[in-house]
């Protein structure tokens, strides 16, 4: 019984999408329902767990929360946006190397808030990262498997960076 | 010689012998995790044990073969699958905690267009439960609804919206019934009783099991302490709340895509329940969990009824529960109050134990018959306990029911048992850890309770840990407000019994190799985040030298797996490794008689290894693994070959011994550190330190993210998790959601230091025993423990809540007893003893040594 439709245009890992949906529909749904990015989770729809984050022009957003409609004309990464096609963002590759996902629900939400930190300090203290990661929440890892892997991809991307300082393209394909 | 033993043999030439044969190539950078930095906890592995000779794949750390699918979002969970034409289903759930279902209307949400179908408890009559012995739930309620969150109906519309809009438009006329509480009130005869089955009043089950003559024990020791101890309810909180999709084809076959660690089980449900559709046109397939840690293992109502609703639309019919129904669907560990009454000699060595426990189990009784033996059961597997002696009872209350979560009703009692000898230590001016040391359970014995212990590293696990903590140096000088506490544990590696009784394998693999050099493991496990996908892709490496990223694995589908029981008791890898062995020895032989015959070569004389099979003596002579099938599958038409595991027979004998043996225990030892603020009663978590004897880590990557995240749960369980309930008697859960349920964030996780110690088990695959679950155990009781270090008072109750705190230090203020914790036990009708008696031989003897040589796949090293 959905009731009014919207139309919308949004702009999701670099494309762009055209659509119309309920308009009582959260950026969540709309993004696994009718864009079928299913990278994006759920745990709990009230903004308590961080499973849903996305990126909205590089800022961490939780989805569920989040109203398309207001979101037209911004930038939307989801965790299907990170890689760049076959090679892995290097917090991709850290998490996965490190055991940084065990059942990996949590996974999405977790690399992208790091990659929000990671673009704010390229060198994060552990305190830091804990602070940036405290809004989501992961039951299996106890968080210190994630922790490592966040230095390891922040050390990794340090030293990608070009020797005149300036970072290459692929660490960093903002 | 057994078939799963070949590939023991490092001399038939395994990788054991290929090292000078054929050098490995170097590891890619994309599959090992680089060489720990300094601020990296890659865990100390203790490999005294390990043989000269790397084991190259078994015990390297390799990433999960499923990362790579996890970290960019490709993982299917349940929820994440879509069919054409599919509905979607709402359940409507009891908002009372007691009443009777005196009638249900549901013509108006039939009549709400984009409706297809409304069920009651009338359309799924029949009962289902997990264990055969509680078969007392009913997927919609029949007559009755027993706890605010029972389902009493389910809708299957066009859109969620609808589903939800229709289940308002259903009447149900309730009787209200006086709840059961607590209990307290569950152990009074002149209360509503929930079920018709108990052992009286609503008491659900009630054990005594004796093992010697306990009362002579306690009344010739030269110490008896009786302490009282409770451990609240918590639950499992997954990430990912739990979703089924079900359709019914055109063929009259019903496939169910569930988030469950039980497909197996599952199974067997929907074929009770959905009968006369016979089981074997149904089919489970458990996709991978957003997390489990127990609370996935039963069958649930949604499942059921989406599969109903199926049959009825003719269409596929999903559902996701909301985070709120989560908490309905619980499942997590039970209260348990707790009375332990042990008598000592002067040097802290125990003379015989009396041991009684009193679980909540709220509304049902899924696990709960095992969980109330599991409370009593591994007492006396990690110190000796000459004579023995176990009560436990479990009750039903008006509130959602309790299960199995991770430890499954052995963390209450560990706790116990744990803060117990620590007093005792006190009180006799012993060093809690030299008591612990003084009375080791030797390995290879038999426990007072018939339980056969094989490998035992927890002398080396203690060790670990004093020597990491600074045990010696630091405890008791800390200063005001900071303490170290010692605690150690154990558990099972899979249960010994299956839930039904059956003599079949509880795990088989079937593996097909063909010409590609392809190979596919078929096996019923569960990936829950464990890893269990990445170690059955692992076993490979060492019987055939195969890359175990090269191994397609199809696990958790019943129509195409064979059966394994689940991801439950921590049997995983011991069990499927077991079984995989099996089935990979046999596939072996077969290749290299072809391989042989080809050659002109002694099958005995080749080598596996490096995706070829060569001649030992003329390693250029050889062919690649892919011919090497080829030649197979022409000498012998089509190959596959299966494996199957059955643990050894229990050795006890007696009503209620199949709760508790295993063909191997793990052993734990822990040391937390904590602050407590005496202003604020704050207790703070900075570092633990944890070994675990795991008898082999088979991928050390896996076997840490274990052990911490085992760590993590406990610190939640001892400092904040809880299930609580609003009083007044509506027992609504008090906190249904993520927010309010309170768990620790990245900023409470404390640092955790692990040791993994290697003490191999003859019954594991090369030695292998759990990970999953034991580390949790130690690390409540640690952290009591502590905070008596810190301030001198003990909390004998978890959570550890600052007002619990605040009251101990004004007790010991006042000069009361410095503790805070349960001041009495209810006096509940605990049947007369079942005088077991002591196995033969008597503990103190090493037993069945050469019984445990022939049992499972395993040998010792």
């Amino acid at each position: 019984m959905p009731g009014e439709y919207l139309h919308l245009r949004l702009r999701v890992n670099g494309e762009q999408h055209q659509l119309a949906c309920a308009s009582h529909k959260t950026l969540l749904e709309v993004l696994r329902e009718d864009l079928g990015l299913t990278g994006t989770k759920h745990g709990c729809e009230l903004g308590e767990c961080g499973a849903c984050l996305v990126l909205v022009d590089g800022t961490p957003v939780l989805s569920c929360l989040a109203l398309p409609q207001e979101l037209q004309g911004r930038e939307i990464t989801t965790v299907e946006g990170l890689a760049d096609g076959p090679r892995l963002h290097p917090l991709q590759q850290a998490f996965a190397e490190l055991g940084a996902a065990q059942c990996g629900y949590c996974t999405p939400g977790f690399l992208l808030a790091a990659k929000a930190l990671l673009a704010e300090q390229p060198a994060p203290s552990r305190e830091a990262i804990r602070q940036a990661l405290a809004g989501n929440l992961c039951r299996c890892t106890g968080y210190l498997k994630i922790f490592e892997a966040v230095e390891l991809a922040a050390r990794r991307m340090a030293g990608a960076a070009t020797p005149g300082g300036q970072r290459s393209a692929a660490t960093e394909a903002k | 010689m057994a078939e799963g033993e070949t590939a023991m043999q490092p001399a038939a030439g395994a990788s054991g012998t290929t090292a000078a044969a054929a050098a490995p190539p170097p590891p890619s950078p994309r599959r090992g995790p680089p060489a720990p930095g300094p601020d990296s906890n890659q865990g100390n592995l203790d490999s005294h044990l390990r043989p000269p000779e790397a084991l190259r794949v078994i015990g390297q750390p390799l990433r999960r073969v499923d990362a790579l699918a996890k970290v960019t979002g490709v993982t299917r969970f349940a929820d994440d699958l879509v069919l054409p034409r599919m509905l979607h289903m709402k359940l409507l759930r009891s908002p009372h905690p007691h009443a009777r279902v005196v009638a249900i209307d549901t013509r108006e949400a039939e009549a709400l267009p984009g409706v297809k179908a409304v069920i009651t408890g009338r359309d799924l009559p029949i009962p289902y439960g997990i264990l055969p012995v509680s078969q007392d739930e009913h997927a919609l309620a029949l007559d009755r609804v027993r706890f605010v969150g029972d389902p009493v109906a389910a809708v299957a519309a066009v859109d969620e919206e609808t589903a939800l809009a229709a289940t308002e438009r259903i009447r149900v006329e309730y009787e209200l019934l006086p709840p059961v509480a607590t209990v307290e009130e569950a152990l009074q005869e002149d209360r509503e009783r929930l079920h018709e089955r108990t052992a009286y009043a609503n008491v659900h089950k009630a054990v005594s099991l004796r093992f010697g003559d306990v009362e002579e024990a306690l009344a010739s020791a030269e110490l008896v302490r009786e302490d009282l101890f409770f451990y609240e309810g918590n639950t499992h909180l997954p990430l990912e709340q739990h979703a089924a999709l079900a359709l019914f084809d055109a063929d009259a076959r019903l496939t169910v895509w569930s988030s469950t660690q039980t497909p197996h089980y599952l199974h067997r449900a929907l074929a009770k329940v959905l009968a006369p559709l016979p089981a074997s046109r149904i089919r489970v397939i458990a996709c991978p969990n957003g997390g489990g840690f127990g609370g996935k293992s039963d069958p649930f109502q949604h499942e059921i009824a989406a599969a109903k609703l199926a049959m009825l639309t003719g269409r596929p019919v999903k559902i996701c529960l909301t985070r709120e129904e989560v908490f309905y669907c619980h499942r997590g560990r039970h209260p348990v109050l707790m009375q332990v009454r042990t008598g000592f000699r002067k040097d802290g060595t125990i003379t015989g134990m009396h041991f009684r426990t009193l679980l909540d189990g709220g509304a049902y009784g899924s696990y709960g018959v095992a969980s109330t033996f599991y409370t009593g059961a591994l007492q006396t597997v990690t110190y000796r306990v000459p004579v023995y002696w176990f009560e436990g009872a479990r009750v039903f209350t008006n509130k959602p029911p309790c299960g199995p979560k991770r430890g499954h009703g052995t963390p209450q009692p560990r706790f116990a048992l744990e803060v117990h000898l620590d007093k005792v230590a006190h009180q006799l001016g012993i060093d809690p850890a030299e008591l612990r040391l003084r009375q080791l359970q030797p390995p290879h014995s038999l426990t007072a309770n018939h339980l056969r212990v094989g490998s035992m590293g927890l002398r080396r696990c203690i060790e670990k840990v004093l020597e990491g903590s600074r045990w010696h140096e630091r405890r008791g000088r800390l200063g005001r407000g900071r303490g170290l506490g010692l605690a150690c544990s154990s558990y099972i590696s899979g249960a010994g019994l299956p839930i039904y009784w059956n003599s079949m394998p509880h795990s088989g693999v079937q593996l097909k190799l063909d010409r590609s050099g392809g190979c596919t493991v078929f096996c019923g496990s569960t990936e829950i985040g464990q890893g269990s996908d990445s170690v059955l892709a692992t076993w490979w490496r060492r019987s055939w030298g195969i890359d175990p990223f090269a191994i397609r694995v199809v696990t958790g589908d019943t129509d195409l797996t064979p059966v394994d029981l689940g991801s439950y008791s921590s049997r995983v890898t011991l069990m499927t490794g077991n079984a995989a062995l099996e089935a990979a020895s046999r596939a072996r032989a077969l290749l290299a008689r072809a391989v042989g015959a080809h050659l002109g070569v002694p099958p005995s004389r080749l080598v596996f290894a490096e995706q070829r099979v060569f001649d030992s003596e003329e390693p250029e002579r050889g062919v690649s693994f892919a011919e090497a099938v080829e030649l197979a599958e022409a000498r012998f038409g089509t190959v596959g070959t299966t494996g199957s595991y059955t643990p050894p027979p229990a050795p006890g004998r007696y009503k209620g011994a199949g709760v508790g043996p295993s063909p191997a225990y793990s052993y734990t030892a822990c040391v937390a550190e904590v602050e407590v603020d005496e202003q604020t009663g704050i207790v703070r978590v900075p570092k633990v330190w944890i070994a675990h004897d795991i008898g082999r880590a088979i991928n050390p990557v896996l076997a840490i993210g274990q052990v911490e995240g085992s760590v993590y749960m406990g610190l939640g369980e001892a400092l904040m998790e809880e299930m609580e309930y609003r009083p007044h008697r509506r027992l609504v859960h008090k906190m249904p959601s993520m927010l309010e349920y309170k768990s620790p964030t990245a900023l409470e996780m404390c640092e955790v230091v692990t040791y993994l110690v290697e003490d191999p088990d003859p019954n594991g695959p090369y030695g292998a025993k759990e990970v999953g679950q034991g580390p949790l155990l130690p690390v409540p009781p640690a952290i009591v423990n502590a905070v008596h270090d810190a301030v001198g008072v003990y909390i004998d109750e978890i959570p550890l809540h600052p007002h619990k705190v605040l009251a101990a230090l004004k007790a010991k203020a006042e000069g009361r007893e410095p503790r805070y914790g349960p001041a009495r036990f209810p006096p509940v009708r605990y049947p007369a003893p079942l005088e077991v008696g002591l196995p033969e031989p008597t503990p103190a003897q090493p037993a069945g040594a050469a019984a445990l040589a022939g049992t499972g796949g395993g040998r010792r090293p």
